[in-house]
């Protein structure tokens, strides 16, 4: 072989995730993402607000087959995401560290966030069993109160805990069937797209997850406001961006969840109830007779 | 043998004398004041306001409106109470408090029946048979929840969360403040209520049972007033809760106004169900569902089915029958117990009607009513039907809360899905088929909160209530139901 004998690396192009594929912004903008000493890891996408109505799209689109799908299925689904988390455990600890996490806690992070991916992937087929209700009415009639998915969940991940609070935010509302469009930490958005390609070799239709890189500034208030998303989940910001988030989600009556300030790393981050935040209960009637 | 099919021909061969509901039992106060810390008192403002039958136009009462410096007291004074008896007491002692309550409503049932129906226009046979039964059966269904809430959340330690500030609206005005308030107390909070300012007369009549029950003074406080006492409730800033039951217009200004608060809140909001009927459905019985989905009290209903979708090959039976069954409806005087279709509940909510019988024919679809008479003097809508409507019609999308039914076709079972759920709201839904099978796809497959299935408009206080999407958050009544008056800690 010619030349000095040092390999030249592959550098990753960090990309959006949208219904199952992974474009370029279509804004053409990046972010130069620097490390501690100023030198440049990565030019991630800046994303738009019209990416992010791609993404409502795909999600909606994705939403019917995927909340039809078996509670078993999708219980497996998210136990192969941890598979392949897994199987990729010294690349999300290298991006971790590259963004200015120690080694130590690095490791932590990702060994917590494949458990957390298998924690909800065995509720798929029990918080129904746990939320449910037959309700002894007085009338002749049998009734019945199951939980069915609210829709397209719009998640503002936590700008901390990269890895382990995207997983944290988007895994319970996945695992209710709900179909989602993430806007990933900007100060350390790498391991979210990393986790993309952990989706995308997962079996997780495309569309379920959607992934943006970009600026919250530019992005909350698309998140909060489109009419075609039916909660929106929000994990940073003082009161004023709580109050801009309802304001703006009031337009369509979305169902805002606040997570502000959760630490992701404890066990009771983990909750069935976090699947309900997500969830309507549907409660049916019909008469008992000839 | 005549091709003609055999017509529907009830009243031929029944007269019906009135059989009026007496009024001399009871008496109604000619001015009504504020319920505020377990006593009657006047508004500061000295200003009242006047209720008035609908079906009369003649004055009842005259009310007290409340002012935002009545509401604060309210707000004190349900915070006091809140601070004092009611979060020391046991949950046991709690509940039969809310126990006392359902029975003095049981006992007082016919009273309430006739003034619900005198104020708000619904007939006696609905006020009696399902209003005030119900009103009372919430608050004995929450009142045994109020030592038992530990059961109903796994894994957490449920805790009461303060002063609820609740607004109902006119349609069901007791039994809303029933589903308002029973909860609320169960889970061990107090409460500021408002009731419609055209429907106040039965939760005053509730506040003298509240007395009467030996509620600590401040539990309970009932303020009347319109939409800007509404809105001091809504946004004083020492209520933990709201708890609104009205149109998705003013469910969006209050979510809004809530933003940043951090107060918990719960929405009831507007609907425009589709009920929708298959081509194997008990005809017969799905006519009878259609009638008591869109004209049950007079349409005044969130989740009334006034978006019918019919299967193509029976719609014209389906449609004939609807029309024949029509015909027997008798619109008059709500006290009159063989009415079934009482007066509308104001002049305004007349005049919205009427302008969507405006719409519905300008917008090309055919109207038809049936040809009862009405009375000379109140507010009065024939039932009223409209074939031929479209999905872009105004009468198809936008909620009319009154008695007025769009009827649309559909072919397949996926076309009339997909007609049923063009919608923002998502409150209800009813589905007509001997079928199991299609009845669990279309159970599941309709997105709202509430689904009959060869039924509609059934309640009960075991069963959850509220809507999807732009219908509204949170859910009343049942388990479910007590999740908007507590926080779940771990």
């Amino acid at each position: 072989m010619a030349g000095s004998g040092t390999r030249v690396p592959v550098i990753k192009t960090y990309k959006i995730y949208i219904d199952g594929k992974f474009p370029r912004t279509e804004s053409g903008r990046s972010i130069a993402l620097e490390d501690s000493d100023n030198a440049v890891i990565a030019n991630v996408c800046r994303g738009s607000r019209k990416d992010f109505r791609n993404a409502v799209v795909a999600a909606r689109k994705a939403f019917d087959p995927w909340s039809d799908t078996s509670a078993y299925l999708r219980g497996q689904i998210l136990y192969r995401i941890a598979e392949m988390l897994e199987g990729r455990r010294e690349q999300f600890v290298a991006e971790l560290t590259l963004q200015g996490v120690s080694r130590r806690m690095a490791k932590k992070e990702v060994d917590a966030s494949i458990d957390r991916l298998i924690y909800y992937a065995g509720w798929s087929d029990k918080y129904q069993q746990i939320f449910s209700a037959v309700n002894p009415v007085s009338s002749s009639h049998f009734n019945f109160s199951v939980l069915e998915p609210t829709g397209v969940v719009s998640i503002l991940a936590p700008n901390e805990s990269s890895l382990l609070g995207l997983v944290s935010n988007v895994a319970p509302v996945i695992v209710g069937g709900n179909t989602c469009v993430v806007l990933a930490s900007e100060k350390s958005p790498l391991c979210a797209v990393s986790f993309a390609e952990v989706l995308h070799a997962s079996d997780v239709p495309g569309g379920v997850v959607n992934i943006l890189t970009g600026y919250r500034e530019e992005l909350t208030g698309q998140f909060a406001s489109h009419m075609d998303v039916n909660a929106i989940v929000y994990c940073d910001g003082g009161s004023d961006v709580a109050k801009s988030v309802q304001e703006k989600a009031a337009e369509n009556i979305k169902r805002v969840i606040s997570r502000v300030d959760e630490d992701w790393s404890v066990d009771a981050a983990q909750s069935p109830y976090l699947i309900k935040q997500t969830q309507e209960t549907k409660t049916t009637w019909h008469p008992i007779g000839s | 043998m005549s091709t003609e099919p055999t017509k529907l021909a009830f009243n031929d061969g029944w007269q019906y004398a009135p059989a009026r509901e007496s009024t001399d039992h009871f008496s109604i106060a000619a001015q009504h004041e504020l319920f505020i810390n377990g006593e009657f008192i006047a508004p500061e403002s000295g200003r009242y306001f006047e209720t008035i039958n609908p079906a009369t136009e003649e004055i009842i009462s005259s009310v007290a409106l409340a002012s935002a410096a009545d509401v604060d007291r309210a707000v004190k004074a349900a915070r006091k109470a809140y601070k004092g008896a009611w979060s020391k007491m046991s949950g046991a002692d709690r509940g039969k408090y809310i126990f006392r309550i359902a029975r003095i409503l049981q006992e007082r049932a016919r009273e309430f029946a006739t003034i619900e129906s005198m104020d708000g226009g619904k007939p006696i046979r609905e006020s009696r048979d399902i209003d005030i039964p119900l009103a009372a059966a919430h608050f004995f269904y929450n009142a045994g929840w109020a030592d038992k809430l530990e059961y109903a959340f796994p894994g957490r330690r449920p805790k009461s969360l303060g002063v609820a500030g609740q607004v109902i609206p006119w349609n069901f005005p007791l039994l809303m403040a029933a589903w308002k308030i029973a909860p609320a107390l169960a889970c061990g909070n107090t409460v500021v209520l408002k009731p419609a300012e055209t429907t106040p007369l039965t939760a005053l009549k509730l506040a003298e049972v509240i007395l009467e029950a030996g509620l600590p003074p401040g539990v309970v406080n009932i303020v009347t007033g319109a939409g800007e006492t509404g809105a001091a409730i809504v946004n004083h800033p020492d209520v933990d809760k709201v708890a609104f039951t009205g149109s998705t217009e003013v469910g969006r200004i209050i979510q809004r106004s809530l933003a940043g608060t951090g107060k918990k809140y719960t929405l009831e909001l507007g609907g425009k169900a589709a009920n929708i009927i298959f081509a194997d459905a008990a005809i017969d019985q799905a006519v009878e569902g259609i009638v008591n989905g869109i004209f049950f009290n007079q349409g005044h209903v969130c989740c009334a089915g006034s978006r019918l979708f019919v299967q193509e090959s029976v719609a014209d039976e389906v449609i004939r029958k609807l029309k024949d069954r029509m015909e027997t409806l008798i619109v008059g005087d709500p006290l009159d117990k063989n009415t079934d279709i009482g007066a509308i509940n104001s002049a305004a909510q007349l005049e919205t009607i009427q302008s969507y019988l405006k719409i519905g024919q300008e917008e090309g679809a055919e109207m038809y009513q049936s040809s009862c008479r009405l009375p000379d003097r109140g507010y009065w809508c024939r039932p009223t039907i409209f074939t031929g409507a479209s999905q872009s019609n105004r009468i198809v999308q936008e909620e009319i809360f009154g008695p007025v039914l769009a009827i649309q076709t559909f072919r397949t079972l996926e076309e009339g899905l997909t007609k049923a759920n063009n919608t923002p709201y998502g409150l209800s839904g009813g589905v007509w088929t001997d079928k199991g099978s299609k009845i669990f796809k279309m159970t599941r497959k309709i997105r709202a909160g509430v689904i009959w299935a060869n039924t509609f408009n059934k309640f009960d206080p075991t069963s959850p209530f509220g809507g999807y999407k732009e219908s509204g958050v949170g859910r009343e009544g049942g388990l479910h139901g007590l999740d908007a008056y507590l926080k779940l800690e771990v």
